[in-house]
């Protein structure tokens, strides 16, 4: 056997060589739209809880909503370029990539998936270019895991539909065109497209959260919403239309997850190699090298699983259950590196002067939000064993 | 109308170089080969005129490298041009700036133009040299260093930098410009640029192929040196701030820098 040449410490198992020449081109533009917009403000927007809403113009430029989608101005790319921006939005900050994903992966997926031709006519072009964006109300303030049991009810009135309801936790809430609401209708969960300016609907954003602060969180008020009868979407029926798209979404963040906890890795490597303590870098001492090298391990085994469920997902299509286990695995993984980044990085680590307790404090919500790790754990305890634990 | 823009593949600006001490020249293999980021500013102005001009004028890349490289060239075409030519004969390798420009101009012969934007620099032999001598091959006017281009009936207008601001000169087409990086930030590829770049042509061109052979570079390069190491740095302790001012500006004007 030859001698390969030594490993990168950022590219351990040279994964890159895996990717198609328009997937590594795909993903250096999108790290160099972090490098350049994100990474120079994101301490600022996080510390302010802002995120400045003409990023999404930019990121529809770049051609980044809803870009696994085809027709309709989407780009139609590949499930793994989808991950890799992810995964490169997501290292600069995951608000930033919840934006991306709740208009794509939720709120475009779920127009695209069940609309009807004209509502996909009417929305999706212009959310693909980032003039509108999108949000999605499925959670509310007493269901987050238990979406089946909701309270927003939707009912007829002549040909229009009424809706009312309080949706919770919801991305892009507050600068959103247009959402997608799951209500109780009298045949089951049924979705519809309502625009956030029509009588009735109120939106509150969320103040206050110590995590997620460069993303808008909102809660959803419907108070007696009036819409036509073709602002249902038609063809999505029960709970498996909300779900779909989840599935997309969470396909989206076990990618992500892998960016943040890219940087926090990178960030405690840097810093373990300058940092001089008892007259030496804390890199040469092995209880760091430890915390280090279980940071690569997992690191690269979840870019790996990530990589993997994405050729998979071009290929023939991914089970929802194993999205979950991606899901579970790589936003589990990634919350471990982070706080081990942090320890690494000692005091320094709970400063905004490095990207690591932003990371971490984000991934505290990535890992509740599109299913927290209890519900990943059933989904998966019943896929094997057949029993649901869930009833 | 057909604009031309001059591309260099130049080793990632973060790579470690080395000179081949035989040859003299760049080692450029098992290195990360990017565009010279200088002319991704002359493609940016280059797709400005385009999208002023309309559908009928094309953007075409043309770069002197080896065929291995080529496609780092589809990150140019992915932000918007129409398509590339590479000149790629091995018995371009080595040249200097007068047979670089002269293989160069050639090859400008041989797939026609109105316009030519070139970068004002390459970012590995720095020389500059390039596109004023392309112009004097081919005749044309060369307006260099230019922040501001617009093509106005069959001519070009162009602001150049000087030191103390710009002149605003014209000339008819066809002709040559260099852009300084005033023109605007090089754009990102989009997602749909990069998906259609791979349909789009790179062409190669060889030496025979423009009539340019049995050419020798007009300099030789007689030794290389690697900079000098950086003295060490002098730490000027004192008690207060205004102490230490005081001892930077003495030194800064000791060397009549201030």
């Amino acid at each position: 056997m030859t001698e390969a040449a030594a490993p990168d410490p950022l590219d351990f198992l040279v994964l890159d060589a895996l990717l198609s020449d328009e997937e590594r081109l795909t993903r250096d533009t999108v790290r160099a739209w972090v490098r350049d917009r994100v990474l120079p403000e994101i301490a600022r927007w996080f510390e302010a809880g802002i995120l400045p809403k003409e990023l999404a113009r930019e990121l529809g430029d770049l051609g980044l909503l809803g870009m696994q989608l085809t027709g309709y101005g989407c780009a139609g790319s590949g499930a793994v370029a989808y991950g890799l921006s992810c995964m490169e939005l997501e290292a600069g900050d995951s608000g930033v990539r919840s934006l991306v994903s709740v208009q794509g992966s939720l709120a475009m997926h779920a127009i695209h998936r069940w609309g009807s031709e004209a509502q996909k006519r009417e929305w999706l072009p212009q959310m693909a270019r980032g003039e509108r964006i999108g949000c999605f109300g499925l959670s509310e303030p007493d269901f987050g895991s238990n979406p089946a049991g909701m309270r927003t009810r939707a009912r007829r009135d002549g040909s229009d539909w009424i809706i009312d309801g309080t949706k919770m936790w919801i991305t892009n809430g507050g600068i959103a065109d247009v959402a997608i609401i799951w209500a109780q209708a009298p045949d089951g969960i049924r979705g519809f497209v309502v625009p956030t300016g029509v009588p009735g609907f109120t939106i509150n954003d969320i103040e206050r959260k110590l995590s997620l602060r460069a993303s808008v969180t909102s809660e959803l008020v419907l108070s007696g919403v009036r819409v036509p009868t073709d602002a249902m979407l038609e063809s999505a029926s029960g709970l498996s239309g909300p779900l779909a798209c989840l599935c997309e979404a969470r396909f989206g963040l076990l990618w992500g997850s892998m960016g943040a906890a890219r940087t926090c890795y990178e960030t405690a490597l840097q810093y373990a190699k300058t940092r001089v303590q008892f007259d030496r870098p804390i890199g040469g001492f092995q209880l760091i090298q430890q915390r280090l090298v279980a940071m690569l391990l997992e690191l690269q085994k979840g870019t790996l699983l990530a990589l993997h469920l994405g050729r998979m997902k071009e290929k023939g299509g991914l089970h929802p259950a194993q999205v979950s286990f991606g899901k579970l695995n790589n936003v589990r993984v990634a919350l471990d590196i982070a706080r081990s980044a942090r320890a690494v990085l000692g005091a320094s680590g709970v400063t905004l002067e490095y990207p690591v307790i932003r990371h971490m404090n984000n991934l505290e919500s990535v890992s509740t939000y599109e299913g927290t790790e209890e519900v990943h754990t059933l989904i998966l305890g019943q896929a094997i064993t057949g029993l649901s634990a869930f009833d | 109308m057909r604009i031309v823009v001059t591309v260099k593949l130049v080793p990632d600006l973060n790579a470690e170089k080395r000179i081949d001490p035989t040859t003299k020249r760049l080692v450029r293999t098992g290195m990360e080969t990017v565009l010279n980021p200088y002319d991704e500013y002359a493609l940016e102005a280059a797709l400005q005129l385009k999208a002023k001009q309309g559908d009928d004028t094309t953007v075409t890349l043309l770069s002197m490298a080896s065929e291995s490289l080529k496609e780092t060239l589809r990150k140019a075409l992915a932000m918007g041009a129409d398509d590339a030519v590479v000149l790629s004969d091995d018995a371009l390798a080595g040249s200097d700036v007068a047979m670089t420009s002269a293989a160069l101009a050639q090859a400008l012969k041989k797939i026609g133009f109105d316009l030519v934007i070139c970068g004002g620099l390459a970012d590995d032999g720095s020389t500059g040299g390039v596109p004023g001598a392309i112009a004097e091959h081919l005749g044309l006017p060369g307006l260099t260093n230019a922040r501001h281009l617009e093509i106005v009936g069959g001519t070009i207008k162009a602001q150049r930098e000087t030191d103390s601001g710009y002149q605003a000169v014209t000339c008819p087409l066809p002709a040559l410009v260099s852009v300084t990086m005033a023109v605007g930030e090089p754009r990102y590829a989009s997602l749909k640029g990069i998906m259609g770049a791979k349909k789009k042509t790179i062409a190669t061109l060889s030496g025979s192929d423009i009539g340019f052979e049995n050419r020798a570079p007009k300099t030789e390069l007689l030794s290389f040196a690697p900079p000098p190491a950086r003295t060490k740095a002098r730490i000027v302790e004192a008690s207060d701030g205004a102490t230490g001012a005081r001892a930077i500006f003495d030194f800064l004007r000791e060397r009549k820098l201030v």
